[in-house]
C-alpha cells in the first residue's frame, strides 16, 4: 500500500492541501467530488512528495489525506526514562558545547520530572565529573580506562552504546561538533533509533511527552520539527552558541556512577599525531560569516577590530572597494563589483556606505546587518538590521557581547 | 528532493533547463551541446576569475590550458583515427566563442593551437599525423603556425625566409614576426622559400620542432590586448630540419596556408562573436544598476537603442560565423568569401559593440578596474590578424565580381554551361 | 583497489527561496546538482584509482531521475554506477538511508574504500555515512581532509576538527567522509560526458540489494518530520539608534528570536 492516500469520498476539493504542499505534489486532478460537477479531488504525486504531513495537517477538517506509518518495532517506551548528555572532552577539557545541553537537558528534565545524566567515556575521565557535577546533573555514568584515547570512536561508540542500552534514558542528546556528528549516528544506527542533527530548539510536547526537536533545512528556508515515536532513546545534536548553558549550581548534588562492568574493546584506530592549526584564513567566498569594513574605517590601524570582529563569530574579513584603495587591506579581501562576490548567510557591514558597486558583490547574502553613523546611508536598505552609531563604539560592544558566554 | 528533517530519499525531480542562452536556438546536436556547455563551464569558473590578473601580467596561462586539455577541448577538432574527436570547423568555433565570453586572449591560447594544427590535419601524412596529433588532442603540446614575416604581412607573397635542401635536409633561414603561441608551442607549421626563384609557387609548409638548434625566439611582445596570449617572433639561423618535415609536396606552401586559414578564419570570427557577446552582457548589466536621474540608466531609450543595435549585430555576426563554419564542414569547395565574410563582420562587429560597451559604463568603463576596456582592447587585433579586413574585402568583392563574369560567361554560352553553340 | 563512492542528487540550496506569500519553495531555476561534498569525495576516489589502480564504482538512492547525477559523475571519471531505486524506500530518514546503502554495497561484493562528502546540502545532518559503516560493520573516520596513503591495507588519514587535525590511522575496509579542503574537483571531460552518455546505469530495487523492506523508507525511519513551518524571517530593515550597549543588545535580542546566531559556532 501507497504510504500516503486521499480518501476521495472526504475529499471535497478545497485545495488546502495543494497550497500547503511545498513541493508542489499535490493536484486536483483525481474523480469528480461527490456531488458535484466541477470540482475533482486531489491526487498526490509519490514522485514529488516527501511524506512530510504538511497535507494532513491542512486537511484536518476533513481527513483526506492519511499516511500509514508501520515503523518497525521500537523498543518497549516504557522501560525508558531521564535525559542524558554526551560529555564530549578532548585534551583533558570538557567540550564547550557540553554545559549548553546541559542546559538543555535540564530544561527537558523539569518539563518531564525526571533526572539528567551525562555520559563520560575516555582515560583519566574522572577528572572531569567535578565541572559536569557543577552543572547540575544529577548522575554522571562514567568508564574511566586508558585504552580509552580522544580519538578512538569505535570503542567510544561500543562504551555510550553499552551504557544507553543499560541505563536507557529517554532521550539523549550530543554536540553537533566534529566528534559528536560522527559519534552519536553510529550509536543511533547500532541501536536503531531516531537521530535529528543541529536543532536549533528542543522542548518536551505537553501532549504527548515526546522531544520535540526543531531545526533548519534547506539553508534555513524552512524549519522542520521532528519526532522520534516508536524508538528509544529520542537521540539529537544540538551546535555550540545555540542553547543557553546551564547556571552552576551552588552545591552540587548529584553522584557518579561508575560502570567499571562494561568491557572496554581494543580500538582499531591508531591516533597519531594532532596537529593545531589557528583558524586558517577562512576562504572569504566559502566564508558563512563575513565582517567587512569600509571607508568609516578611516585608519589602517583601525582594521584591527573588524578582524576581532570576524574572529568573534567564525567569519571571514572583507572589505569595500574604498578600504582596499587606501592601502588598508589587501585586495584580496574586497567585496564588490571589482572584488569578490559573496553570499554568506550573515554579513556585517562596518562604516560601509552601501554604494551600488559594493552591493553588487554581496546583496546576496542572506542577512545583511549594517553599521554606520549615516542614517541616510544606502546601505540600510538592503540592510536587514542596522544600527546607526559609531562603528569604533559598537563594534567593540558587539565583540564584548559575542565574546562572554549568555 | 526535499530534505525536511532527514527525509532522504525522495530527491526532487525538478531538474529546470535554466535559460543561460538568451540569443537564437541553432539547434545542437547533443555533441555540439556538450562541448558548448563544457567550454562554458571552463569559462566562467576557470578562466573569468584570473582574466584580469594574466592580461595585467601577460602570464601565459598554462594551467588554464592543461585544464581545457584535461576536458579533453583540444581534442575537438581532430579526426578520430589521431585520439581526436572528430568535430570541425563548428565545434571548434562554439569551443572558441564560450571562451572568448571570458577572455579573448586565454581563449586565443586554444584557437592558435587549432590554427597551428590544422595544416598537419589538412596536408600532413599518416606518419606525421601519427607522430603530433594524439599530443596536440591531449594538449600536451601545443601548436603554432608561422606565415607573417616584418616585410610580408597583407602580402604575404612577399616572405623571404628560406629553406634549402641540404641532403636529406632543409636549412631555414629568417624571421617570423607576430606568432600566437611563439616560445609557448612546440611544433610550428613554418611556410618557407624551398625555391625562392618561383616566387609563392616555390614556398613549402615545414614543420619545426621547438628546442631544434638554429631556432630561437624573439622577445615577447607588448600588446595592447590579447596580453595572456604568448606572442614572439621566430628567428631561424641555419636551422636544420629533416625533409621528412615538409606538409604535402614542395611547392604547395601557399596552398597550405590558404587552406589552413579559410578554415581558421571561422574560429576569428567566434573570438570576435564571443568578445563581442561578452561585452554586451556586462553592458546589459551595468546598465541595470546604474542609476542616474533617479532611475536605472537601462531607462533611458538612448542606452536601449544602443543596446538593441548591439545585440542585433553580434547576433547577425554569430549567424555569419557558424553558417561559415558548416559550409567548410560540409565540404563546400569555395569557402573563401563566406570565411572572409564572417570575418570582417565579427570583428567590425566586436569592434563597435566593445566601443559601445565602454560607453555604456560611462566613466566606470574607462577605468581598468572594470573588465570592458579590456575587452575594446582585445577586439582590436581581430579586426587585423588572420588577413586584416582590408584583405577580407578585397578577397570578397573579388569573389563578387569574378563570380559575376562566370555567370555571364555562362549566360553567354547558352545557359547551363552546356558546350551547346548559341542558338 | 576498489572504491565505492554515495552521492546524492540535491537541489542547488544557495538558489532556494521560499514565496513569502505562499510559503512554498519557489522551484523556477533551481537546479538538481551532485552534492557538491560528494563531487570532493568523488574527485578522491578517482585520485585513489590513479595512484593505486582499480576501480571507481558510483552508488546512488533516490528516484529515477537521480541517474542524471550519476551520469555527471561518470563524466568526472567513476567507472560505473548503480541507481538503487525503488518506491519502498520513500520516505527514508538517514537511518533507513544508510542501511539501504549498506545493504547494496554488501550485495556489489564490498570495497576497500567507501567515499562520500561529509554531509549533504539539503538534509545538512552528516549522519549517513557513520550509518553505513555501522551496517557494514567497519571503521569510518569523518571530516577527512587529506588520505596520506595507503599501503598493506593500512590507511593514514588527516581528519579535520574545529582547532586542527589529527593524523589517523586504521585498516581497511573503512567508510570516509570528506571536506573540502581534501581536493580540487576536476572538470568533467569530453570523453567522460560521452561514455556517460552511453553508460548502462543497472537499478537495483529493495529485492535486488536484499533488504529488509521492513528497515525500508517510511516504515524504517524511526524519526519523522511532524511540521514545517517558515522562520520568522527579518522583512528588511530593522534600524536601532541610540547607545552602543542598547542597540547592541537589541539588535542580538532579536537575532536570537529569529533564531540566528552570529556567535563563531563549531564546525
Amino acid at each position: 500500500m501507497d504510504p500516503i492516500r486521499v480518501i476521495t469520498q472526504n475529499c471535497v476539493g478545497c485545495k488546502l492541501c495543494v497550497k500547503s504542499c511545498p513541493f508542489e505534489a499535490i493536484a486536483l486532478t483525481g474523480p469528480l467530488v461527490q456531488g458535484r460537477t466541477d470540482r475533482n479531488t486531489a491526487v498526490i504525486d509519490l514522485g514529488k512528495c516527501t511524506l512530510c504531513g504538511a497535507c494532513v495537517e491542512a486537511c484536518k477538517r476533513y481527513n483526506a489525506i492519511v499516511i500509514t506509518r508501520r515503523t518497525f518495532k521500537g523498543q518497549d517506551l516504557s522501560q525508558y526514562s531521564g535525559i542524558a548528555v554526551f560529555a564530549e572532552h578532548r585534551g583533558g577539557k570538557v567540550a564547550s558545547v557540553v554545559p549548553e545541553i546541559i542546559g538543555a537537558a535540564r530544561e527537558l528534565a523539569k518539563q518531564r520530572s525526571c533526572t539528567v545524566s551525562a555520559v563520560l567515556v575516555g582515560k583519566n575521565a574522572r577528572a572531569l565529573t567535578d565541572e559536569l557535577l557543577s552543572y547540575g546533573v544529577d548522575e554522571v555514568w562514567m568508564i574511566d580506562n586508558t585504552d580509552i584515547g580522544d580519538f578512538d570512536e569505535d570503542v567510544q561508540a561500543d562504551l555510550v552504546t553499552e551504557i544507553l542500552l543499560e541505563k536507557k534514558p529517554e532521550v539523549f542528546l550530543g554536540g553537533g561538533t566534529v566528534i559528536g556528528r560522527s559519534l552519536l549516528p553510529r550509536v543511533a544506527a547500532r541501536i536503531l533509533t531516531g537521530l535529528t542533527a543541529d536543532c536549533t530548539e528542543l522542548s518536551i510536547d505537553p501532549e504527548t511527552q515526546l522531544l520535540k526537536q526543531t531545526r533548519p533545512a534547506f539553508g534555513g528556508n524552512i524549519m522542520a520539527t521532528i519526532l522520534c515515536q516508536n524508538h528509544r532513546p529520542q537521540m539529537a545534536t544540538v551546535r555550540h552558541k545555540v542553547m543557553t548553558p546551564a547556571e552552576k549550581v551552588a552545591s552540587p548534588q548529584g553522584k557518579v556512577v561508575e560502570l567499571s562492568h562494561i568491557k572496554v574493546p581494543k580500538s582499531k584506530l591508531q591516533f597519531l599525531e594532532f596537529v593545531e592549526e589557528k583558524t586558517a584564513t577562512v576562504n572569504l567566498v566559502e566564508a558563512d560569516v563575513i565582517v567587512s569594513g569600509g571607508r568609516g574605517i578611516k585608519d589602517p590601524k583601525n582594521f584591527d577590530i573588524i578582524e576581532k570582529l570576524a574572529l568573534a563569530t567564525g567569519g571571514a574579513v572583507g572589505a569595500s572597494r574604498a578600504a582596499v584603495d587606501a592601502g588598508w587591506i589587501p585586495y584580496s579581501h574586497q567585496v564588490g563589483q571589482t572584488g569578490k562576490t559573496v553570499k554568506p548567510t550573515v554579513y556585517i557591514a562596518c562604516g560601509i556606505s552601501g554604494a551600488i558597486q559594493h552591493l553588487a558583490g554581496m546583496k546576496g547574502s542572506d542577512m545583511i546587518i549594517a553599521i554606520n553613523s549615516d542614517p541616510n546611508a544606502p546601505i540600510f536598505d538592503v540592510a536587514h538590521y542596522g544600527i546607526v552609531g559609531d562603528l569604533f563604539q559598537v563594534v567593540p560592544e558587539l565583540i564584548r557581547r559575542l565574546e562572554t558566554p549568555g | 528532493m526535499a530534505v525536511l528533517g532527514q527525509n532522504a530519499y525522495h530527491t526532487e525531480t525538478v531538474k529546470i533547463a535554466v535559460k543561460r542562452r538568451p540569443h537564437v536556438n541553432y539547434f545542437l546536436t547533443e555533441e555540439q551541446t556538450m562541448i558548448r556547455d563544457l567550454a562554458a563551464q571552463i569559462a566562467r569558473e576557470k578562466i573569468a576569475p584570473r582574466a584580469a590578473e594574466l592580461d595585467e601580467s601577460g602570464e601565459f596561462p598554462w594551467d588554464v590550458v592543461e585544464t581545457m586539455g584535461k576536458s579533453d577541448l583540444y581534442r575537438v577538432f581532430i579526426p578520430s583515427e589521431y585520439e581526436g574527436l572528430g568535430g570541425g570547423c563548428f565545434e571548434m568555433c562554439l569551443a572558441v566563442e564560450e571562451l572568448s565570453k571570458a577572455c579573448g586572449g586565454i581563449a586565443l591560447c586554444y584557437a592558435a593551437s587549432a590554427l597551428g594544427t590544422i595544416p598537419i590535419i589538412l596536408f600532413g601524412s599518416d606518419e606525421q599525423k601519427r607522430k603530433y596529433l594524439p599530443r596536440l588532442a591531449s594538449a600536451e603540446i601545443i601548436a603554432a603556425f608561422g606565415l607573417t614575416e616584418p616585410n610580408a604581412g597583407s602580402d604575404a607573397a612577399g616572405i623571404k625566409t628560406t629553406a634549402r635542401a641540404d641532403g636529406d635536409y632543409y636549412v631555414i633561414n629568417g624571421t617570423k614576426q607576430w606568432i600566437t603561441n611563439g616560445g609557448e608551442a612546440s611544433i610550428y607549421t613554418v611556410i618557407a622559400l624551398t625555391d625562392p626563384t618561383r616566387g609563392v609557387r616555390g614556398s613549402s609548409a615545414i614543420l619545426v620542432e621547438k628546442g631544434t638548434p638554429g631556432f630561437e625566439f624573439g622577445k615577447k611582445e607588448n600588446k595592447m590586448g590579447i596580453r595572456a596570449s604568448a606572442t614572439r617572433e621566430l628567428i631561424f639561423q641555419d636551422c636544420r630540419v629533416p625533409k621528412s618535415n615538409l606538409l604535402g609536396k614542395e611547392g604547395m606552401g601557399f596552398l597550405v596556408a590558404m587552406r589552413t586559414l579559410d578554415q581558421s578564419r571561422p574560429g576569428v570570427a567566434a573570438q570576435a562573436v564571443g568578445i563581442a557577446q561578452g561585452a554586451l552582457d556586462k553592458a546589459i548589466e551595468y546598465s541595470r544598476e546604474r542609476q542616474q536621474f533617479g532611475k536605472t540608466i537601462s531607462s533611458f531609450q538612448g542606452v536601449q537603442f544602443l543596446l538593441a543595435d548591439m545585440a542585433t549585430q553580434v547576433e547577425a555576426a554569430r549567424a555569419l560565423t557558424y553558417a561559415a563554419a558548416r559550409a567548410i564542414d560540409g565540404g563546400e569547395k569555395d569557402v573563401s568569401r563566406m570565411s572572409a565574410m564572417a570575418k570582417v563582420f565579427a570583428s567590425d562587429t566586436a569592434m563597435k559593440v566593445t566601443t559601445d560597451a565602454v560607453q555604456v559604463f560611462g566613466g566606470y568603463g574607462y577605468m581598468k578596474e572594470y573588465p570592458v576596456e579590456k575587452m575594446m582592447r582585445d577586439a582590436k587585433i581581430t579586426q587585423i590578424y588572420e588577413g586584416t579586413n582590408q584583405i577580407q574585402r578585397e578577397v570578397i568583392a573579388l569573389n563578387l565580381i569574378k563570380e559575376s563574369v562566370r555567370g555571364a560567361a555562362r549566360a553567354a554560352s547558352g545557359g547551363n554551361g552546356s558546350a551547346t553553340a548559341k542558338k | 583497489m576498489k572504491v565505492f563512492v554515495c552521492i546524492k542528487q540535491v537541489p542547488d540550496t544557495t538558489n532556494v527561496r521560499i514565496n513569502p506569500e505562499t510559503n512554498t519553495l519557489v522551484r523556477e531555476g533551481v537546479q538538481s546538482i551532485i552534492n557538491p561534498f560528494d563531487v570532493y569525495a568523488l574527485e578522491e576516489g578517482v585520485r585513489l584509482k590513479e595512484k593505486y589502480g582499480g576501480t571507481v564504482t558510483v552508488i546512488t538512492m533516490g528516484p529515477p531521475q537521480a541517474s542524471d547525477a550519476l551520469r555527471e559523475a561518470i563524466a568526472l571519471g567513476a567507472d560505473n554506477a548503480y541507481l538503487v531505486s525503488d518506491r519502498a524506500f520513500a520516505g527514508a530518514d538517514t537511518l533507513a538511508t544508510a542501511y539501504a546503502l549498506a545493504c547494496t554495497v554488501r550485495k556489489l561484493g564490498g570495497a576497500d574504500v567507501i567515499l562520500m562528502g561529509r554531509q549533504a546540502i539539503d538534509g545538512d545532518t552528516g549522519q549517513v555515512g557513520p550509518g553505513v559503516a555501522e551496517n557494514l560493520g567497519i571503521s569510518h573516520i569523518t571530516d577527512i581532509r587529506k588520505i596520506e596513503e595507503i599501503a598493506d591495507s593500512r590507511i593514514v588519514v588527516e581528519r579535520l576538527l574545529e582547532d586542527g587535525y589529527a593524523r589517523l590511522a586504521t585498516r581497511l575496509p573503512v567508510v570516509l567522509t570528506v571536506v573540502k579542503e581534501i581536493n580540487t574537483p576536476r572538470l568533467p571531460s569530453l570523453k567522460g560526458k560521452l561514455a556517460a552518455k552511453k553508460a548502462e546505469i543497472p537499478i537495483l530495487k529493495a529485492s535486488d540489494v536484499e533488504a529488509d523492506v521492513e528497515r525500508l523508507g517510511l516504515n524504517g525511519s524511526p524519526t519523522q518530520v511532524m511540521k514545517i513551518f517558515t522562520p520568522t524571517r527579518p522583512s528588511g530593515g530593522k534600524k536601532f539608534t541610540g547607545e552602543p550597549a542598547a542597540t547592541v543588545g537589541a539588535l542580538l535580542e532579536e537575532l536570537t528570536s529569529a533564531g540566528i546566531s552570529i556567535r563563531k559556532s563549531g564546525k
